[in-house]
């Protein structure tokens, strides 16, 4: 080996050292010490591999999935919290992020700048500063239910309202009883949770945060779309209409195909992110009411640094953690069967 | 030919109608918010759609400033901010130098680990970051809010992006003439590199100064609180739900306004760092 080599050898650790060391011991390092917490019934106090720390294997697991009791309870209340929201967050938010990059990347309209920065800048800015602003804006007599009111509609108290909607919306159809659910569906259900229980929709509480993450992210996801369409030749889809495909056509058959990779990136980031909610759980609603805002997210941050068992969050965060990784391999999946199909 | 026109015209009108629909969407919360922070208590809450405050008062202000610790996490944003804005530009470009174009055993082992680290959801190492700084005894000091994140893996990965579509020529050349590995870096890699570590620079002013989840793992002593976990408190905790809506708009507006005299000015490097992620896929 020449001097040179070596030299260049060295260089390069010692060019990535600092990197590896930070990253080796606030990522990896700790997700091992998480790995043991999980199997303790650690409190805070001390370190938490001293010999007294008890050990209980895999309780704090099966106390999520299988025994009856608060702790299952409460998380599955979240598991369903999120469900609901990645359901509407997810599509509503890429919807919107494609259709205003149509409309930004015509070539027709003028002003075309200031809009991109219109529609990015709640991106930038603060979660936490955000969610002040959305607590006044749906305040009881904020904005929204200013503009309702204009419209001759009583707006509810948005943060004091755990009814949820897919209840409401039944009710409101007259399919059932929202006071007065039918027996089949409150005596039994999956996870100690009743299939009404599961049945709920979100909350209007949680319609709040819903609509603040879909106004902040969409920005984002827009400039996505924005590159991707800004990719595509203009010859190609100019090509198509000259074969006489009409517009709805070409968007079909050439601009959405071509888009696909991107929509792909855009569905898993936006799968990764939803399930990670907390910044605004925190501001806005700490999990109320009645628990309909909580996610598993802010379950682990609560139950362990607020009720101190922190064996029990760790855990809760490794399911958080399986349950992302396994959704977006099955997007992955999903995705793949259909490019081949 | 008639008819097209009409058509095109027709859908400008419709093109104009959703961009201003929606630009009032994405930007008149932020017109409320200022116009409520100038607002007395009963008009922000009788009036809170009217983008003019009746009367102009400052009182919200004052109590914010003077009755707060505002100034002091205004302060401590700033140190955190800058301090792992350096860092991270510094320690991140280095690192994706030597991915680039370095060769050394051991290379690609870190750079797959690296990439995997990009997939571990942040929510995920709120404790396990605890626990790390318990065990180290740094929780509960400038430490704990700056080194854990004064590296990043993303950016890590935009630099070595960006280095590997340089040129290699200009580095051989300055090789040639006997500049050491650090010398070819830091005078001839780096000043090449400007629009990468803007970017770099800017995303991560962007991502600390707005930093909030990490903060509460990392400190509970008030005297170390950033403007978001300052402001979290100030809405969630003392102050109670509801009331002084003036107050906290306006200290909400103190973390706004840094991000967007940035984004006003650096609007492109934004959109730039916004899309280095769809090349991640």
């Amino acid at each position: 080996m020449t001097i040179s080599k070596t030299r260049e050898n060295l260089a390069g650790w010692l060019f990535v050292a600092p990197v590896v060391v930070i990253l080796g011991l606030f990522m990896l390092a700790p997700i091992l010490m998480a790995l043991w917490v999980s199997l303790t019934d650690w409190n805070g106090q001390g370190s938490p591999f001293r010999g007294s720390v008890p050990f209980v294997g895999v309780d704090n697991y099966s106390r999520l999935f299988t025994e009856d009791g608060l702790a299952r309870q409460d998380f599955m209340t979240s598991v369903r919290n999120n469900v609901y929201y990645v359901a509407i967050v997810v599509p509503l938010q890429t919807a919107l992020a494609l259709g205003l990059a149509l409309v930004v990347n015509s070539r027709l309209l003028k002003g075309r700048t200031f809009f991109r920065a219109a529609f990015f800048f709640p991106s930038v800015t603060s979660s936490v500063a955000i969610s002040v602003v959305f607590l006044f804006v749906f305040a009881n007599s904020g904005a929204v239910n200013a503009l309702l009111g204009l419209f001759g509609v009583d707006g509810p108290q948005w943060f004091a309202d755990s009814r949820g909607v897919l209840h409401l919306l039944l009710g409101a159809v007259g399919v059932v009883d929202p006071a007065a659910p039918p027996e089949a569906l409150t005596s039994g259900g999956p996870f100690g949770l009743s299939w009404w229980e599961w049945l709920s929709g979100p909350s209007v509480a949680m319609t709040t945060i819903i609509a603040l993450v879909v106004w902040t992210t969409s920005g984002t996801f827009m400039l996505m779309f924005l590159a991707a369409l800004q990719d595509i030749p203009v010859s190609l889809e100019e090509a198509a209409m000259l074969d006489g495909a009409g517009r709805r056509q070409v968007f079909r058959n050439v601009t959405l195909p071509m888009l696909k990779p991107t929509m792909f990136l855009v569905l898993t980031l936006g799968l990764i992110s939803t399930w990670q909610v907390f910044d605004q759980v925190y501001v806005m609603s700490q999990g109320n009411p009645a628990k309909t805002t909580l996610t598993p997210a802010f379950l682990s941050y609560q139950t362990a640094f607020r009720s101190f068992e922190y064996g029990s969050g760790t855990a809760i965060s490794f399911v958080l953690f399986a349950i992302i990784v396994v959704l977006t391999l099955v997007q992955r999946w999903v995705m793949r069967e259909r490019r081949h199909a | 030919m008639r008819r097209d026109n009409a058509r095109s015209l027709a859908s400008t009108f419709t093109g104009y109608f959703i961009l201003i629909f929606f630009a009032l969407v994405f930007l008149y919360p932020f017109v409320i918010q200022i116009a409520a922070s100038f607002k007395t208590e009963s008009d922000a809450a009788a009036h809170p759609l009217s983008p003019i405050p009746d009367p102009v008062t400052m009182g919200g202000y004052e109590k914010v400033f003077l009755s707060t610790d505002l100034p002091l996490w205004l302060g401590n944003s700033l140190l955190v901010t800058v301090v792992i804005t350096v860092g991270r530009v510094l320690l991140d470009s280095m690192a994706g130098y030597a991915l680039a174009r370095l060769r050394f055993p051991g290379r690609r082992a870190i750079f797959s680990t690296i990439i995997a680290m990009l997939a571990v959801p942040g929510v995920v190492l709120f404790i396990p970051k605890f626990l790390v700084l318990n065990q180290f005894g740094m929780y509960d000091s400038y430490t704990a809010l700056i080194l854990p994140v004064i590296a990043d893996a993303a950016g890590v990965f935009i630099m070595k992006q960006f280095f590997e579509s340089l040129p290699v020529s200009v580095e051989e050349a300055a090789k040639v003439d006997g500049a050491g590995v650090f010398r070819t870096y830091w005078s001839i890699v780096l000043p090449m590199a400007r629009p990468a570590l803007l970017t770099l620079t800017i995303i991560s002013f962007q991502g600390s100064w707005n930093e909030f989840a990490h903060t509460l793992v990392a400190v509970q002593n008030p005297e170390l609180f950033t403007l978001p976990r300052g402001l979290a408190d100030l809405v969630s905790g003392s102050l109670g739900k509801g009331t002084q809506y003036p107050l906290k708009l306006g200290a909400a507006l103190m973390a706004t306004i840094p991000v967007a005299v940035v984004f006003v000015i650096f609007q492109r490097y934004f959109v730039r760092g916004a899309n280095e992620g769809s090349e991640k896929g």
